[in-house]
């Protein structure tokens, strides 16, 4: 474990629960992020269904820069650097398609569906001395978990497996089909994008559960139902989440994962109360069948509900993924993948589509109010009087984690559902791998390994 | 080239006209309420996203209505939401309220002939310039075009499909929060 130089310290001070505002302004910071975070890390770039076949491809973003994300005849997925090795094009112009060659538009440098270099003009005689195999478009990479499409550019970085530190058992049950079988999901046509003016820190950690009934005041007042479309529950369940009848917990992996995560217990999910559903009849049945068959699949743990946010840059609410895109310290360019079950009927994929767009993305009544406060905080805190005051994550400091991993016999460390652990957790995370020469120094110290336990008590089955 | 139109399509050109220059008064006076009234009970509001697809492949550039996802798709009760919202007084994203205006232009009647004049429905197409203007100095324009079908209500036109079709991929705006 890295030892935090006390520069770094000043910027992030995880004892008093206090982080500096530079680290959302300051443009070395910005850059130093570009290589310690985004070049190290392990990054979402897509889903499987997006790519179904070979040839099939999309873009992806890596930090700043674009990736092509396809499937070569191999039927394996590959993740490539957007950027022509001749003299830096852009080689591919689409968001989507199908191809096995990419031309490049200046020169014709021809890549194929893996990204290797295939052919280029005046190869004979022109370069003869070139071994066409060391030019091809720069490889990530590439892990798949649960149909989610993951790449770093660092070699020497953990498995996507060992990245995910224990989190992997609350990543892969958002990507599940809704029984609870393997591999249903699909992402629907469209990835939502857009521009906020705000660092793309700002939305990352999850969960900020103390903002909802103010920022999405006037959601609730209006819809009468919560951020998500849950029922608004009375004032004296604050202990338990809006829309949850079960006890929810704040989760966070020293790896820097968080996560609100709710504990299992029997009982039917209330889906005759269940707000938005019941305007969505057909989306309400068709879930309260396949929960059934969830039961039957994964027994208590059909009733975990969790929408892990994964280090850096991902973040999850409900079954819709959001990748924070850095562009600049005070700029971000947030993409939105929507998922549904892949065999859904179509009438419940429209509902769920029109759900999503009512309250998600650009448009959705929950988060435009999201990043009128985000684009506000950047603006208000850019002057030289603003960027001395130190931000407050102080909620329940005192408190270690609630309840060590083994207390649920369920991975992470859990704090209360009102408290900023998550967000200490999380910016001690970006510390020590802003700092970290290697991945010695970021091996985390290991404190969620119960979830063995848990499934050999036989609560996963 | 078109045959000249006649003078009762003119007339309905005008009116139709006025009736969208109308529209936009309301919105831009934050008259959101009487813009609903403009809505029949059944309107669809629609606006799919534009991706960057080949030029070979543009059947593939608009997101497909209900299938998948769009900037909005709205229907009366939706749209009746976001107004009821706005109202609250802490949509903070449009609190205060945003100094929007819409310039509406190139109006023509799409498949109009003599024949369309006093029918029940008619599609217009016409093109948007918006501009939201927020607090001090945050400033967005949307541009795009818009396919209208109206619909003669007791002898009044209302607005049963809106198609808008904005000229961005990756929306510039960090949010939607008016009415296009
Ligand atoms: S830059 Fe790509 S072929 Fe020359
Ligand atoms: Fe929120």
């Amino acid at each position: 474990m890295v030892q935090l130089t006390s520069e770094m310290k000043r910027l992030v001070d995880s004892e008093s629960g206090t982080v500096s505002r530079e680290i959302f302004w300051n443009q070395d910071l910005y850059d130093q992020e570009m290589e310690q975070v985004f070049n190290r890390s392990w990054l979402f770039v897509g889903h499987e269904s997006q790519i179904p076949n070979a040839g099939d491809y999309i873009l992806g973003r890596m930090g700043e820069e674009a990736v092509i994300v396809s499937r070569g005849r191999d039927e394996k997925v590959h993740v490539f650097l957007n950027s022509c090795r001749h003299r830096g094009n852009r080689v591919c112009r689409y968001d989507q398609g199908n191809s096995f060659t990419h031309v490049c538009s200046f020169h014709g440098w021809t890549y194929d569906a893996t990204g290797a270099l295939v052919a280029l003009p005046y190869h004979e005689n022109g370069y003869d001395l070139m071994d066409k195999s060391q030019w091809g478009l720069l490889q990530a990479r590439v892990e798949v978990f649960h149909g989610s499409i993951w790449a770093t550019w660092d070699k020497s970085a953990p498995s996507f497996h060992e990245y995910l530190g224990g989190s992997d058992f609350y990543l892969a049950t958002g990507l599940m089909h809704t029984d609870g079988s393997d591999n249903g999901a699909e992402v629907l046509g469209g990835v939502v994008k857009w521009r906020l003016g705000c660092n793309w820190k700002v939305p990352c950690p999850d969960t900020d559960t103390t903002h909802g009934w103010i920022t999405h005041r006037s959601t609730a007042l209006a819809l009468g139902v919560g951020a998500t479309g849950n029922p608004v529950r009375p004032r004296e369940d604050r202990s338990i989440s809006v829309g949850q009848t079960r006890s929810r917990y704040t989760v966070s992996f020293p790896e820097g994962h968080t996560m609100g995560v709710t504990i299992p217990e029997e009982g039917d999910p209330g889906w005759e109360e269940s707000g938005t559903w019941n305007e969505r009849p057909a989306v309400r049945e068709y879930l309260r069948e396949k929960f059934e068959e969830r039961k039957k699949r994964l027994g208590l743990m059909a009733h975990l509900s969790v929408g892990p946010a994964i280090f850096p840059n991902e973040g999850w609410l409900g079954r819709v993924v959001r990748i924070m895109h850095p562009q600049g310290p005070a700029m971000t360019e947030i993409w939105t993948y929507f998922f549904v079950d892949k065999d859904a009927p179509q009438e419940v994929k429209t509902e769920l589509a029109n759900y999503y767009e009512l309250y998600y993305g650009p448009g959705g009544v929950t988060q435009q109010d999201d990043m009128e406060n985000w684009y506000a905080l950047t603006i208000a805190s850019k002057g030289p009087v603003a960027q001395k005051l130190d931000l407050n994550y102080q909620m329940r400091l005192s408190e270690p984690p609630l309840h060590g991993p083994t207390e649920f016999g369920m991975p992470g460390l859990f704090a209360h559902n009102y408290s900023d652990e998550n967000h200490r957790r999380y910016y001690q995370r970006w510390a020590e791998v802003m700092q970290a020469k290697d991945w010695g120094e970021m091996a985390p110290t290991k404190a969620a390994a119960a979830k063995d336990d848990w499934m050999k008590n036989g609560n996963g089955r | 080239m078109a045959d000249l139109l006649s003078h009762e399509e003119l007339m309905l050109r005008l009116e139709i006209e006025d009736f969208l220059y109308m529209e936009a008064d309301l919105l831009d006076e934050h008259r959101y309420e009487e813009w609903l009234d403009l809505l029949t009970h059944d309107v669809r509001y629609h606006a799919p996203m534009k991706r960057n697809v080949s030029s070979k492949e543009m059947d593939k550039e608009l997101t497909r209505e209900a299938v998948e996802m769009s900037w909005f798709d709205e229907g009366k009760d939706t749209l009746e939401k976001r107004v009821a919202q706005i109202r609250t007084g802490v949509h903070w994203a449009e609190e205060p309220l945003s100094r929007v205006t819409h310039f509406v232009s190139n109006v023509r009647l799409l498949d109009s002939g003599s024949d369309k004049v006093g029918a029940g429905e008619i599609r217009v197409k016409s093109r948007f310039l918006v501009h939201r203007n927020r607090l001090e100095d945050e400033d967005n324009t949307w541009i795009g075009n818009r396919i209208d079908t109206l619909r003669r209500v007791d002898g009044e036109w209302k607005i049963s499909r809106r198609e808008i079709y904005l000229d961005q991929n990756v929306l510039l705006s960090k949010n939607l929060t008016n009415f296009f």
